[in-house]
């Protein structure tokens, strides 16, 4: 105890793949929460370079960007393992993971838009979406296969974060119908216990939202 | 199959991005076959290969595609656990060098990228950013290398002189050809980390050659082949 902490925010579904990680494998932690309109010296100290969470620190060793400390809690908690053995199947893990990053501001293009410009980035958006679909997800239950991994972690955040972001930016795209099988991911990854006991307040979520939204939308 | 064709990287001369995997194959001796490809005429092969992004490079080993080019490093690492390593073996060392990877793809290479294609007020502020990033980037290399080069692990490239070397070692040709990229007098440490690591013969066999780097360079920004006065 002490000798990890983690300096995060309620409301980022960054901070909350490190919070999983640590929990699925069994790692106590210190929680720091920041006011990211008052960040803490120590945050500032830590991670000099982005200013941002989440930050690990690990025996007074600070890590910083997120998909950057999934790999180093795989690495450093090997039980449980949440990337597959074999090099080949991880570079697909870390290929999916790499997409979904490359892919994240267009879905913040979305968040920030309304109107045609909205409408457009929810063609590519959609296109984003079955791709996942398809070609990374597949038949499977997870991404990680039978069994949740890193890179169901890093799409963490299209479970609960975009379905209430599409409540408050008026979109309908992780649909059911157009998209039944990353749908029913979605609802699977948010009963697994560690998800499930680990998510932001939904009505809390939405307020903060509509509040960020409505700041977006005003410059 | 014959060993030699065990491997293949699509490419293209010119990306730093492919060059990284090249570099990071020859370093561990790893035997190749490179296939050169025409961006503006994508074979049929690259297109199956990598169908998601359609982009160089591409790795393919025994059959099997691997896109994106720090996905095939880790790979490289991975299943030629031979030394030279690409990436140190202690945990937290690996969190370093995957963070200035990050930091470079995220923000040096897209500002740089940026302050190319502006023109006017707005390449005045693109300069000012690039000026920003790389007192950023700078520092912080400093800081957690203790002023050593971070390009280097003991006499061999290291895995951030792969990532950042592969571009930066460039600069000069970036500089003939379009613009100045970041002022050399403001980041001594970072220049001289840079020369040194185009001293280094892997380096000089693998990067692009000057000359024909500086003319593709002008032309793919479509700029006159005369230097700006």
């Amino acid at each position: 105890m002490g000798e990890v902490k983690l300096h995060g925010f309620w409301a980022s579904p960054f901070s909350h793949r490190v919070i999983w990680a640590l929990k699925l494998k069994g790692v106590e932690y210190e929680y720091m929460e920041e006011d990211l309109s008052n960040k803490s010296q120590l945050l500032l100290q830590y991670n000099p370079a982005h200013k941002k969470i989440p930050v690990l620190v690990h025996r007074n060793k600070p890590v910083a960007e997120s998909l950057v400390i999934l790999e180093y809690i795989e690495e450093t908690w090997p039980e449980n393992p949440l990337l597959p053995l074999d090099a080949c199947d991880r570079a697909m893990a870390r290929f999916w993971i790499n997409f979904g990053e490359q892919k994240g501001p267009v879905f913040f293009n979305l968040f920030r838009t309304t109107g045609e410009a909205q409408e457009k980035t929810g063609e590519e958006v959609a296109q984003i979406l079955k791709t996942i679909e398809e070609k990374a997800l597949g038949d499977n239950n997870f991404f990680g296969g039978n069994t949740l991994g890193l890179v169901d972690l890093s799409f963490g955040w299209l479970p609960h974060w975009f379905e209430v972001t599409e409540q408050v930016q008026g979109t309908k795209l992780l649909d059911p119908t157009t998209l039944p099988r990353l749908h029913a991911w979605a609802q699977n990854f948010k009963q697994v216990p560690v998800i499930r006991d680990n998510l932001p307040d939904p009505q809390k979520l939405s307020a903060h939202l509509k509040r960020l939204r409505g700041n977006l939308l005003k410059n | 199959m014959d060993k030699q064709s065990e491997v293949v990287v699509f490419g293209t001369w010119a990306s730093p991005y492919c060059t990284r995997v090249t570099l990071a194959l020859k370093l561990k001796g790893i035997p190749y076959q490179y296939v050169e490809e025409d961006l503006t005429n994508k074979s049929e092969l690259l297109i199956q290969y990598n169908p998601v992004h359609k982009k160089v490079p591409v790795l393919v080993h025994e059959g099997k595609p691997i896109a994106e080019s720090l996905v095939i490093l880790e790979y490289i690492d991975e299943f030629w656990n031979n030394c030279p390593k690409l990436l140190p073996e202690d945990p937290y060392e690996r969190a370093k060098v995957r963070f200035w990877a990050n930091f470079y793809d995220q923000k040096i290479a897209p500002a740089t990228l940026s302050l190319i294609k502006c023109k006017g007020k707005e390449r005045e502020r693109a300069i000012a950013d690039c000026e920003e990033l790389m007192k950023v980037f700078e520092e912080g290399l400093e800081r957690d290398y203790q002023g050593k080069s971070p390009f280097f692990e003991g006499e061999n490239i290291s895995y951030l002189g792969i990532v950042v070397g592969s571009g930066s070692c460039n600069y000069q040709a970036f500089n003939e050809a379009v613009a100045v990229t970041f002022d050399a007098e403001k980041h001594a440490a970072f220049v001289s980390w840079v020369e040194d690591l185009k001293a280094h013969p892997l380096m000089k066999e693998m990067l692009p050659p000057h000359d024909k780097l500086v003319a593709k360079i002008r032309h793919k920004f479509s700029l006159s082949p005369e230097p700006q006065a």
